[in-house]
């Protein structure tokens, strides 16, 4: 598993490294987000083939932090590979596309997909609703996506990747969240809390189709 | 995903379905691709069984009309046929609009693909939408299915100026209606071509097993995103013919010494369970090794090859480092390698890892980076750049060269395939042809070019009465085609060329392709990770492979 590089690595100067899944169906904006975020780039790209690996360092202040952004296909067909890539990851973006319900009922499922793989509260989950730009098309209003955002408290946001509105403040939000997560941890790891050995998700569920 | 177990998801029918897509990682599970798969010649036989099919009396075709007409004549010269319908199909623009059967615009495509599934079920059809075409698909199954019964299978239906060409894969069908001068061989030859394509994303076993579970599975969930792809494809045989009419690879232009360099770099660069790396430029090949412990005793097929080229030349692959599972039909159709694809540098160049082992993307990660380093002291980046900016046109995303460097007025164009490569090399066809120029620079141009090469390449290769040399003058350029021991050759010269005239160009050109060879062909294609006295199996290319590694 790439679990070890995953993990946030605090101290001796090194920058904390976050490992960050975007998620979703397929031509939500996945990888227009991770372009516009690590690029400042825009263009209309084909769907991604398996999963494309980006990174990018942080500055928040006086910490900084790397990101290493898995950008997966929204395919079902490479859904198997992505998998492999969102066991380690501190973060998940659950992006839609607000002018498709479809899209954000997936978000919701891939939701469920997360819980099944992780702790409560192990990864900062920030649901995205992308497409801004296309307002008039509007199917998911930003109440419906930030109700069900708070109902399962998930940061919330909405962005236009073709605008470059919200995209950076996106990611940062999640930077921030983490770097909280991270200072915590350290606490606790200091006052002997020993929660490292939790990440391992149920183990049995990915056997269910080797029928 | 396992999401469709939810009662609650709003698409609950799919829940079953969903399971059928985790393919990658079962497939993993027996080694990732990389055994010799034991039912391969099942569709060999299959395809042979069909062998007698075209002497089959025309009462057995009788469901449609036309095909009381089995006119196999049909491969006379008509230039001018091609080009009425040049126009419209200038336009690529597929799925979505049109597919009604009935729409006018639709009709006038010149070439349709479909590809639907055993039960009639519709897959991909290059133009229209495939819901509007559940009928037609119905009538092509139907049309299988009863010679079918009679212990047959239908391979081809020459009607008019249509040809109907058939192709049964597995659970697949796949149809070719085609107003092309392309023959049926072709034509199959493109189906083959497509049907790898769809094998290369899902494998045919997961594809066969989809169907055995459920028969009227709808494929195009799997596939959905792999459509461009297809497109593409079949795009490319109308706009730059040769990589699939001639069967091999198009290799970028490069001084030998650069070459080896970079063939020495990519075998040194090793991670662990990497099969292949290949270096490409815009869906032409730089230089490629392949681990021999790996591929050693199947080849690499050139098919397969080519098919990776085409699918990391896609725009998919702009950004990012990549990660996603391959297959390799040839070499084996049922099972995975991983792929890393990852643009060097922000250049055009870019660098594909094939490996086993599916978690093994930092690794091969790392290797990229060494890749690139070697790269840059190599200087090779600025070289290759050179190479990308040598030809005239000014936005060419794919190195090429100007048909002016070979120095022969009068030559258009030309395709050219060394058939005289050291036995060892047998597993790297490859072919050259410069840049299309004016006056092919507009589409129906090129396809005019495109099927001219066809029919020629038809006719050197018919199976009846197969040709050597053919001087063909059409109506706006002459045309010679020439197959010898040593090599394919097709020229496009000027029409008011004379017959002496072609003859001194061709020669010329004979003599600049034997002067260039060693820098528009790999001619050493190395290998990687070898020990020196390599296995009893494979001492033939062991002893090469140790001479010629290069600077």
């Amino acid at each position: 598993m790439a679990q070890a590089d995953g993990r946030p690595q605090p101290g001796a100067g090194q920058p904390h490294v976050f490992k960050l899944v975007l998620l979703g169906s397929g031509s939500v904006g996945k990888s227009s987000l991770a372009l516009r975020y690590v690029k400042n780039d825009f263009k209309s790209i084909l769907p991604t083939v398996g999963c494309a690996f980006f990174t990018k360092v942080v500055e928040l202040g006086a910490t900084s932090l790397k990101f290493e952004i898995w950008d997966t296909a929204g395919q079902e067909k490479y859904h198997s590979v992505c998998h492999l890539y969102f066991r380690g990851a501190n973060a998940a973006l659950l992006v839609y596309d607000i002018t498709s319900k479809d899209s954000f009922h997936k978000a919701q499922q891939w939701l469920k997909d997360l819980e099944r793989e992780f702790l409560p509260g192990e990864v900062v989950v920030m649901l995205v609703g992308n497409k801004t730009d296309l307002s008039e098309e509007r199917e998911v209003t930003f109440e419906e996506g930030k109700e069900f955002a708070e109902s399962q408290s998930l940061l919330f946001m909405e962005t236009s990747a073709r605008l470059n509105h919200q995209v950076t403040e996106a990611f940062s939000a999640i930077a921030r969240e983490l770097l909280q997560r991270a200072e915590r941890k350290e606490d606790q790891t200091r006052r002997g809390g020993a929660r490292l050995a939790l990440n391992q998700g149920p183990m049995g569920r990915a056997k269910c189709c080797a029928r | 995903m396992e999401a469709g177990g939810d009662p609650a998801a709003p698409a609950p029918g799919d829940a079953e379905d969903l399971e059928d897509t985790r393919l990658p990682s079962e497939e993993a599970g027996d080694g990732g691709g990389v055994q010799e798969d034991p039912t391969d010649s099942e569709d060999r036989s299959l395809e042979e069984t069909g062998s007698k099919t075209k002497d089959q009396p025309p009462s057995l075709l009788s469901p449609l009309p036309q095909s009381e007409s089995p006119s196999c004549t049909r491969e006379l010269w008509d230039p001018a046929a091609s080009e009425n319908n040049a126009m419209d199909d200038s336009e690529s623009g597929s799925g979505g609009q049109g597919g009604d059967p009935s729409d006018e615009d639709w009709r006038s495509k010149r070439k349709h693909v479909f590809v639907l599934s055993e039960a009639g079920k519709p897959i991909y059809s290059r133009y229209g939408s495939v819901e509007a075409l559940s009928t037609t698909m119905g009538v092509m199954t139907a049309l299988v299915s009863f010679v079918q019964s009679a212990g047959d299978t239908i391979r081809a239906i020459y009607a008019e100026d249509h040809k109907l060409v058939f192709l049964q894969q597995g659970p697949l069908l796949l149809v070719a209606v085609s107003r092309t001068p392309q023959s049926a061989a072709q034509l199959r030859e493109e189906l083959l071509a497509v049907h790898a394509q769809i094998v290369s994303t899902l494998t045919r076993a997961s594809v066969a097993r989809i169907f055995a579970r459920k028969q009227n599975y709808d494929l195009r969930r799997l596939l959905a995103g792999s459509e461009r792809t297809l497109d593409r494809l079949l795009d490319s045989v109308e706009r730059d013919p040769g990589a699939l009419l001639l069967g091999a690879v198009r290799c970028v232009p490069l001084t030998r010494p650069l070459r080896e360099a970079l063939g020495t770099l990519l075998r040194r660069c090793t991670a662990p369970g990497l099969a292949l790396s290949v270096l490409a430029v815009g869906g032409q090949l730089v230089t490629a090794a392949q681990e021999r412990n790996v591929l050693a005793e199947c080849r690499l097929d050139p098919a397969d090859l080519q098919l990776l080229l085409n699918w990391v030349s896609a725009p998919a692959f702009a950004a990012g480092e990549a990660w996603a599972p391959v297959c390799l039909p040839r070499f084996n159709p049922d099972g995975f390698f991983y792929a890393y694809v990852a643009r060097l540098d922000a250049m055009p160049v870019c660098l594909l890892l094939l490996g086993t082992d599916p978690e093994a993307f930092h690794d091969m990660a790392t290797c990229r980076r060494l890749v690139e380093d070697g790269m840059h002291t190599l200087g090779a980046m600025r070289n290759l750049g050179e190479a990308a900016s040598f030809s005239n046109a000014p936005s060419a995303t794919a190195p090429s060269y100007s048909v002016q460097a070979v120095g022969a007025p009068g030559l258009r164009h030309f395709l050219y395939k060394p058939l005289d490569i050291p036995d060892h090399h047998r597993q790297l066809p490859q072919f050259t042809s410069p840049e299309l120029e004016a006056p092919y620079s507009r589409e129906e141009e090129r396809q005019r070019l495109s099927d001219l090469y066809h029919r020629l390449h038809a006719r050197l290769h018919s199976s009846s009465r197969p040709l050597r040399l053919i001087y063909h003058v059409a109506e706006k350029e002459t045309l010679l085609a020439w197959v010898t021991s040593k090599f394919e050759l097709y020229t496009c010269l000027s029409p008011l060329v004379t017959k002496a005239g072609a003859i001194l160009v061709v020669t010329k050109l004979l003599r600049w392709v034997k002067k260039e060879e060693d820098r528009l062909f790999i001619r050493y294609p190395p290998k990687y990770s070898t020990p020196p006295a390599a296995s009893s199996a494979s001492t033939d290319q062991a002893s090469h492979n140790g001479l010629f590694t290069g600077s």
